[in-house]
Formats: C-alpha cells, sequence, structure tokens
C-alpha cells in the first residue's frame, strides 16, 4: 500500500498541492483526474520522490520514500512522468533496460532480458527496438517510455498521462494492458487521464483533484455522473449508459 | 600505429637496423621516445574523457574542461601549492589542483543549474568567463612569485619534456578515465536528467559529485604533469557523441582511443613541420580544436542549440 498522508506543495505563494491524504492499494487500477493545473502532476512526482514536499509524509509498503534507499524504492515503485524529455541518443532497448537497472544496476540477467522483450512487445515496439530514441516520433516515444516503466517491473507502476501522443488503437491497448497488468499480475497502476471516458470504463476507482485538493474518490459510477463531474471541471456534462458503461459526452 | 611512428620520430635520428646494436639509441627510445609515447595516449585518452563526463552530466555539448574553467582552476590551485607548499611531494600538489578544479566545477555546475540560462551557447560564454576569472587571480599570484613562466606551461601541453621518470602520474588519469567506465551506466543515467536518475534509484546528487571530481582530478593531473591541452575534451567527444550516441558504454572506449589518435597525430605533425624544432601539441589541438568548435557552434539542427 502507498499512504500519502498531508502531503503539500507551495510556489511562491501559490499551494499546488494542499495537504493531500490518500491510501492506495496494492493491486488494482485507480485514475486521477481534474482540470489542467489542478495537482496532478505535482503530486504524483512528489509520491515518486523525483520532487520534494514541503510538508507531509509518503511510504510505500512501510518505507518512506525520501528516506529509504533509492534503488529499493525503485524495486517497488515506477513512474511515468508527463513530461518524458527524452532526445538521448540512444536505442529504444537501451532506454528499456534501464528499467532494469533497480534490479541489477544495469548487468542485465537472462530475467532482466526477458522483462525488456516483453515489455517491448508489450508497447508494439518490436521493429523500433534498435531506433534512437531522437528519431521517434512523439507516439513511438512515450511508448518506449512506457515500455521502460514495465520492464521496471514494480507493484505500483504510476503514470502521468500515459495516453499523451497515442493514436486511438495503441491507447486502448495500453488500456487494456493496464487492466490485464492490474488483474493477472496484482499489480497497483495509479494514472493521470484526462479522458475521463478511459478513466471511465477501465478504473476500479477515480480520484478527482481541482485546486490540490482531492475533490472526489470513489467507483467509476459514483464519480462518473453529470453533478460530480461539473462540480470536478465546472463546465457542463452529459452522461450517457453506454451498455455497461457510463460515457461523458463534452463536445458541445 | 600512431603510437610506432611516435617513437620513431624526433630530434636524434633513429635507424631501426641499428637500434638494438647501439646503447645509444636504445636509451632515446627507453628514456624519451617511449615515456612520450605514453604521456600522450595516456593525457589524449584521458582529458577526452573528462570532456564527455562533463558534456554528458550538464547535458551541454559545448562544455567541456576548457570552457567550464576547470583548466584554469586547477591551474590557480598549482600556483597556490607551489606557493605555500613548494616542498610538498608532487602527489599533494596534485591533490590541491584536484580541490581547486573540484571547486571551480562545482561553482560553474551549480551556477548554470541555478541560472537556467535561455540559450545553450551561454553555459560556455559562462564557463570561460569564469575561467578568465581564475587564470586572472592565478597570474597575479604568479606575477609575485616569478612563476608566469610555468603558467604559460601549464596552459598550453608541451610533451617536449616528458622524460622517463617525470610522467609517471599520467598514469593516475588514465586510472580515473578507467574508474569512469566501470560508472558508465551510472552517468548515461544522470546525464538524462535528475528525475529520470531519481526514478530508477541512481544516486544522482552522488553520481554527479563522482563525475565531476573525476574530472577535476584528470585535469588536475594533466595540467601538473604536462600541461593542459585546450579543447581536446571538446572535439573528441563531440564527434564520438555524433556517431555513436549517448550510451557510455559504446562511447566512452571509443572517445579514449580518439583522444589518445588525435594527441598523437598532432604530436607528430608538431614534430615534423619545423624539425628538429617542435610546436608544442597543445597549440596544433588547440587550433583545430577552436575551428572545430566554430563548425559545432554554425551547426544547424543541433539538438543543444535548439532544446
Ligand atoms: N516548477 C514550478 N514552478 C511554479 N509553479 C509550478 C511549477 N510546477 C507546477 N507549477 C504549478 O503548479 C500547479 C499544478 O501543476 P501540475 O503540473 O501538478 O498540474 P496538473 O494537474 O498535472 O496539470 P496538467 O493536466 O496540465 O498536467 C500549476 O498551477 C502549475 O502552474
Ligand atoms: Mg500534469
Amino acid at each position: 500500500m502507498i499512504t500519502i498522508d498531508s502531503l503539500t506543495k507551495s510556489y511562491g505563494r501559490q499551494v499546488v498541492v494542499d495537504g493531500v491524504t490518500l491510501e492506495l492499494p496494492d493491486s488494482g487500477v485507480t485514475s486521477i483526474i481534474g482540470a489542467n493545473g489542478a495537482g496532478k502532476s505535482t503530486l504524483l512526482s512528489m509520491v515518486s520522490r523525483v520532487l520534494g514536499a514541503d510538508a507531509g509524509v509518503v511510504t510505500v509498503d512501510g518505507l518512506d520514500v525520501w528516506n529509504a534507499p533509492g534503488r529499493k524504492i525503485a524495486r517497488r515503485l515506477s513512474i511515468l512522468r508527463q513530461e518524458t524529455h527524452t532526445q538521448a541518443r540512444i536505442t529504444v532497448r537501451e532506454l528499456v533496460e534501464f528499467g532494469r537497472y533497480p534490479h541489477s544496476r544495469g548487468r542485465l540477467t537472462p530475467e532482466c532480458r526477458a522483462a525488456v522483450d516483453e515489455a517491448l512487445a508489450f508497447c508494439d515496439l518490436g521493429e523500433l527496438e534498435h531506433r534512437s530514441i531522437h528519431e521517434l516520433s512523439g507516439g513511438q516515444r512515450q511508448r518506449a517510455c512506457v515500455a521502460m516503466v514495465l520492464a521496471q517491473d514494480t507493484r505500483y507502476v504510476l503514470l502521468d498521462e500515459p495516453l499523451n501522443n497515442l493514436d486511438l488503437v495503441h491507447a486502448t491497448a495500453l488500456m487494456r494492458l493496464v487492466r490485464r497488468l492490474a488483474d493477472e499480475r496484482g499489480k497497483s497502476i495509479v494514472l493521470v487521464l484526462h479522458d475521463i471516458n478511459y478513466a471511465s470504463v477501465y478504473s476500479d476507482r477515480i480520484v478527482a483533484m481541482r485546486d490540490g485538493v482531492v475533490v472526489r474518490d470513489g467507483s467509476p459510477a459514483d464519480v462518473m455522473t453529470e453533478d460530480a463531474l461539473s462540480h470536478i471541471y465546472g463546465a457542463p456534462f452529459v452522461v450517457h449508459t453506454l451498455g455497461e458503461d457510463r460515457i461523458a459526452a463534452y463536445y458541445r | 600505429m600512431l603510437g610506432g611512428v611516435s617513437l620513431l620520430v624526433g630530434a636524434a635520428t633513429l635507424d631501426l637496423s641499428t637500434l638494438w646494436s647501439d646503447p645509444a639509441q636504445l636509451q632515446v627510445v627507453t628514456v624519451s621516445r617511449i615515456p612520450r609515447t605514453l604521456a600522450l595516449i595516456l593525457t589524449g585518452a584521458a582529458m577526452a574523457v573528462a570532456g564527455l563526463i562533463m558534456q554528458h552530466l550538464t547535458r551541454n555539448r559545448f562544455v567541456s574542461p576548457s570552457t567550464a574553467g576547470t583548466i584554469e582552476a586547477a591551474g590557480l590551485g598549482l600556483v597556490v601549492a607551489l606557493l605555500f607548499f613548494a616542498s610538498a611531494p608532487v602527489l599533494a600538489k596534485i591533490g590541491v589542483a584536484t580541490v581547486f578544479a573540484l571547486a571551480g566545477t562545482a561553482l560553474f555546475v551549480g551556477l548554470i543549474q541555478r541560472l537556467r540560462l535561455p540559450d545553450p551557447m551561454m553555459v560556455p560564454l559562462l564557463g570561460i568567463m569564469l575561467g578568465a576569472i581564475f587564470g586572472a587571480l592565478a597570474e597575479l599570484l604568479a606575477y609575485r612569485a616569478n612563476l608566469t613562466q610555468a603558467i604559460s606551461v601549464w596552459m598550453n601541453g608541451d610533451f617536449s619534456g616528458v622524460l622517463q621518470g617525470r610522467y609517471e602520474t599520467l598514469w593516475l588519469a588514465g586510472a580515473a578515465a578507467v574508474l569512469a567506465y566501470a560508472f558508465a551506466r551510472q552517468l548515461t543515467a544522470a546525464g538524462m536528467g535528475e528525475a529520470f536518475a531519481t526514478s530508477i534509484g541512481v544516486p544522482y546528487r552522488l553520481i554527479l559529485g563522482a563525475g565531476l571530481a573525476i574530472t577535476a582530478f584528470t585535469t588536475a593531473v594533466v595540467v601538473t604533469t604536462v600541461g593542459a591541452i585546450p579543447f581536446l575534451g571538446l572535439i573528441v567527444p563531440n564527434v564520438v557523441t555524433l556517431i555513436a550516441g549517448d550510451n557510455l558504454r559504446r562511447t566512452l572506449p571509443a572517445t579514449a582511443l580518439g583522444g589518445a589518435a588525435l594527441v598523437l597525430a598532432c604530436d607528430i605533425v608538431g614534430r615534423l613541420i619545423i624539425h628538429p624544432y617542435e610546436v608544442p601539441v597543445g597549440t596544433i589541438v588547440g587550433v583545430l580544436g577552436a575551428g572545430a568548435f566554430l563548425v559545432l557552434v554554425l551547426r544547424k539542427g543541433n539538438r543543444y542549440a535548439s532544446a
């Protein structure tokens, strides 16, 4: 379990994450939604100790993320950041191999190679594995970064807007993969999504943020209502029921 | 191969057929030629590797010991060592020069991380400015102690004085390059940014510090022993990176080889153009390097210039 206790971050006088207290489960799919600037990325960056907090504590399976050894945390928790800035001239496979660093310090074991191969296959990168990252398209690069996180093979996987730049088919494939990893391997996957309909269809739980605080937290059935959504985003929504799914319309 | 040529070229003529029978010739080889060739190889490899590491850690193609103030800071340290610890052994002087080089480089890296300069070209400018300040301080001190002659040697490598017994400290620089290779994966990860490194459990601050310490130490050893070779740490890593990419496991050995080859070649040229006199290798690499620097700056579609 990941516990987040009174986590706070300010930039100047603007409080962007305001005393968030939250527990993330051992397994399942949790989506975080909210408007631009709500504090979603800041929250995930702090949970993954990439960003320091002003106040509050985060523990992963009881380990304090800022004080436990870096590699120990990295074997339990991985993160895909929203800005990957990965322009380096290394190949896709080399990038994905970095995901194995916490397990083997880069001296790849057969198990590592298997994990890398599997991650490449999951992300449909078989043909691109020897291409350099800097010559890929935006969506291809995003998939390479996702593959690296998957190769890290951690119980907790944080994905900040993993669907960025992906075409419809690859976006749906990734969401199905996320669901599978939660169901078949018991991983806990936490993702920030702007497409609330993907959140609705694939999540066990949706956490909604607004102005640095959690304003809704519940099952898709709880959060995918016209009232809740207009409160979260400050704009009108219409929610339709399509088979078993709740689908929000916001195009008009 | 260049090493073989280097052994043969010099003021005293060598004749391969009489080499083994003539003890005077054999002595030229063991006392002067072999040490000189080894010194060139070690210096070239180590300085090129130092440049590669700096370029990665600062994520800026224009950063190298000659454009970050490292060489001048090491020189300043050496002046201080000569002034205050004149009787100390060479290793102690290298130690003082290393501390100064590291402090100077750390100041530079701290500044660029804090300032977040909008244009990547401003980064080496800042480094050159810092270097000028350290250099001026060094000269001020040296002037008062009549050491100005020595300074010009440190700033522009000259291998004509390399003899057996006077170059062996350079092996330390070679050892530093080997150490860097042992950390190549971590250095590559750190070069991809602090967040990237942290997320996979690479201790970013530690690796940054270790990488800079390796470059400072290498620079200090080279400046103390034979004098710096300006721009070497800039050209070679850039050419290698252009061809082989950013993975240090791959590029570090190639950079070491490239650095050694370039210095050997420049040294041979320097020994031949005004034979039997010499042009210091630093001058030749400096001319080449300045030209290469210009090409880099002017190159279109450069990822650092556009990032
Ligand atoms: N380095 C920074 N300096 C100053 N303000 C920042 C910084 N990083 C983020 N902020 C501010 O913090 C707030 C929250 O940012 P955050 O990136 O967490 O939002 P988000 O919910 O992820 O938004 P988005 O959907 O656009 O990704 C924003 O108002 C942003 O302007
Ligand atoms: Mg965000």
